[in-house]
């Protein structure tokens, strides 16, 4: 049976200043089906963000396999993994990390800038549009709420239509009142473009909501050792 | 979104320090251009004033000199030759063979404006403007000189007609009809001569006889210490004066200056004038124009090389030529490559401000680079960004550089004759951008660097 994302025997460590190796990941599986979506918890420096990063392919893991649809990640060379990701994966980061200088449209073109191909600009005013945001194409981010602008970073992520989307706590910085309207608007997006999704947050609010909710200590065996 | 538009936004973000490194490019390049196109102007109007004819002809000493003087109205003219060199140009006389024309000119006198510029006076024929062609049309026909509405060429039996350049009108406000008062020697103001109607002002010409005042020769010949006299060159030569004797002397000859004057007037009046005899004049130099091409060759030799030679000839393009290569060519390098470092230190302030700028922005290339941008694109936005700065300065300055000669443009006339047009181009200036897309790839290369070194987990990792 074919994952959307396969994640098997992955490890990474990093060296510290003093030479030593710092174990970070030793993750044996994660998988994830089309269209799932998953939540990850686990505590803080636990690894969360490092095996974000490593699955998106911007940081490369010391062994191990990360497939997504089919395309192990580990064997394309840098390049080729960039246009991979820029295809077939959508982030939306825990600062959202819009650019200042460009208005919510070109946030979100910029996320069809780096594939490689032709693409249809329509789909980012559609999309910002279904996001609710139709008004404010040409808002910089300056101008947007806090909620504005996590929904332009959800707009961002799926705009190319990926097939798996990595959310890194994408409400950690909204305020109570406006993070369930962020998780429904990942949450239906995702369901309505069949994307699957793995979410990662401290929140037992979010999490709760979710079907399957993984822990990070449990996935993961250098927390065990590192207890 | 293409990159230029994401370099475009990325320098919005910083428009202050943005604008102010194109603008130190666009002075640098401006300037580039404005030397560009005043040398090749000038150029062109040096070799425009040296055509029309093809040697001048005048006393020993310095070819440049003669042709300086003779051309462009500048510099001291040299020692004159006897009028009987000139016949040798006439009909019957020994180089008649080889000549189509030549104009005798007389120099050595001067006439200050009332706003104290002083403008030199040329004495020739009138075959001067009816012989003569200065530079070519573009279409490579000669130009003719031509006379403002409601003026003419002076006439041979008017002694005391003349004309005079553009650059002369619009400085001393003369007008046909008026007349002009030339001064003995070149420094204007004193020892004014007999008055002269000016019955024609010249079209602008571009060239350096819109700063002249042209009269008739004949008319020159009768002003004092104009003609030649055996007796002076004697006591010149050969006798050593006590002061007194120097004063003495000198109020005798102002003296007969003066009566001179006296009689020339009523002379005139009377209209018993009669033109100077031929023994007593002199000419300062002779354009001619030769009839063959080997006319110049011929009259080089004859001139030139000939035993016991009196006088020179002089082809001006030629020593327009050398003046150019040995002394404005050089100086016009010593610019060129001022106003490259110019430009290559504003080429250094575009690397330092991008590069200053790459620690507030490793954040904005992480997130591209999460986005898919590959090391190279992040890298790509930087030199683009590197030659918006550069090409868009370089071609403001070009702007820049044209219009500050099309503003200079009337000052420039007015004081020199010399037209500059806004839409006058260099060739060399098409290497500009080429050169500026290389400086752009050059500086822009290590902040470029930089973008391409960015570690995309640390900087998303870092708040903002």
């Amino acid at each position: 049976m074919s994952h959307t994302l396969l994640v098997e025997d992955v490890k990474k460590a990093y060296r510290e200043p003093d030479g030593e190796l710092l174990p970070i990941l030793d993750v044996p599986r994660l998988a994830l089906e089309a269209g799932e979506q998953v939540v990850i918890r686990g505590r803080s420096g636990g690894g969360k963000t490092t095996l974000l990063n490593v699955i998106a392919g911007l940081a490369t893991p010391d062994s191990g396999r990360i497939v997504v649809d089919t395309t192990d990640l580990t064997r394309l060379p840098e390049a080729a993994r960039d246009r991979f990701r820029a295809r077939h994966i959508g982030f939306v980061f825990q600062t959202f990390n819009l650019l200042a200088g460009f208005t919510a449209l070109e946030n979100v073109l910029l996320g069809m800038t780096f594939t490689g191909q032709r693409h249809d600009s329509s789909r980012a005013t559609d999309l910002l549009g279904r996001v609710g945001l139709g008004h404010r194409l040409t808002h910089k981010p300056a101008a947007l709420s806090v909620g504005e602008q996590q929904r332009v970073a959800v707009a961002r992520a799926l705009v190319n239509r990926p097939a798996l989307l990595l959310a890194d706590e994408p409400t950690a910085n909204i305020d109570p009142a406006h993070q369930q309207q962020v998780i429904d608007l990942i949450r239906d997006v995702c369901r309505a473009e069949d994307v699957a999704m793995l979410l990662v947050t401290h929140s037992d609010d979010v999490s709760g909501q979710f079907d399957r909710v993984e822990q990070l200590d449990e996935l993961n065996r250098v927390i065990a050792k590192v207890h | 979104m293409p990159f230029w538009k994401i370099a475009w936004r990325n320098m919005e973000q910083r428009g202050l320090a943005s604008a102010l490194t194109a603008f130190s490019m666009a002075l640098g390049v401006a300037v580039m251009i404005a030397v560009m196109v005043i040398y090749s102007v000038a150029v062109k109007q040096f070799e425009q004033n040296a055509q029309g004819y093809h040697l001048i002809v005048g006393g020993k000493g310095g070819a440049l000199q003669l042709v300086l003087s003779t051309v462009y109205h500048i510099g001291q003219p040299l020692y004159p030759i006897p009028y009987s060199y000139y016949e040798r140009f006439l009909p019957g006389g020994e180089f008649a063979s080889v000549t189509e024309t030549a104009i005798p000119q007389c120099l050595g006198d001067s006439y200050q404006a009332p706003d104290e510029s002083v403008f030199r006076v040329v004495a020739t024929t009138p075959e001067m403007f009816e012989k003569i062609h200065y530079g070519s049309n573009p279409d490579g026909t000669p130009k003719s000189y031509e006379f403002e509405p409601g003026g003419r060429n002076f006439k041979t039996a008017n002694f005391f007609e003349g004309v005079i350049g553009s650059v002369v009108a619009a400085r001393s406000g003369l007008k046909v009809g008026d007349t002009f008062q030339p001064s003995h020697g070149l420094a204007g103001g004193s020892d004014l001569h007999h008055e002269v109607k000016i019955v024609g002002i010249l079209k602008p010409t571009g060239t350096a006889d819109d700063r002249a005042l042209f009269m008739n020769i004949e008319g020159f010949y009768l002003l004092p210490g104009h003609a030649l006299s055996p007796q002076e060159e004697e006591t010149d030569a050969s006798k050593q004066e006590t002061p007194a004797e120097k004063k003495a002397r000198e109020d005798k000859e102002e003296a007969e200056e003066h009566a001179q004057e006296a009689e020339l007037d009523k002379q005139l009046a009377a209209g018993t004038a009669k033109p100077l005899p031929i023994a007593q004049r002199e000419v300062t130099s002779i354009l001619v124009l030769c009839n063959s091409p080997l006319g110049p060759q011929y009259l080089d030799f004859k001139i030139n090389k000939g035993k016991g030679r009196i006088a020179q000839a002089v082809a001006p393009t030629r020593e327009v030529a050398v003046l150019l290569n040995s002394i404005v060519g050089p100086i016009r390098v010593v610019l060129l490559v001022l106003t490259v470092l110019v430009v290559i230190v504003a080429g250094i302030s575009i690397l330092v401000s991008i590069y200053n700028s790459m620690t507030e922005r490793s954040h904005d290339i992480a997130v591209m680079r999460a986005l898919g941008a590959s090391r190279g694109a992040v890298m790509a936005i930087v030199l683009v960004e590197s030659i918006l700065l550069s090409v868009g300065g370089g071609l403001i300055g070009m702007m820049l550089g044209h219009g500050v000669l099309a503003l200079a443009s009337p000052y420039v006339v007015e004081r020199t004759g010399i037209s500059l047009s806004a839409f006058e181009f260099d060739w060399q200036e098409l290497v500009i951008i080429p050169g500026l897309l290389i400086l752009a790839s050059l500086v822009g290369f290590l902040p470029a660097l930089s973008a391409y070194r960015t570690d995309v987990a640390k900087s998303l990792s870092g708040s903002r």
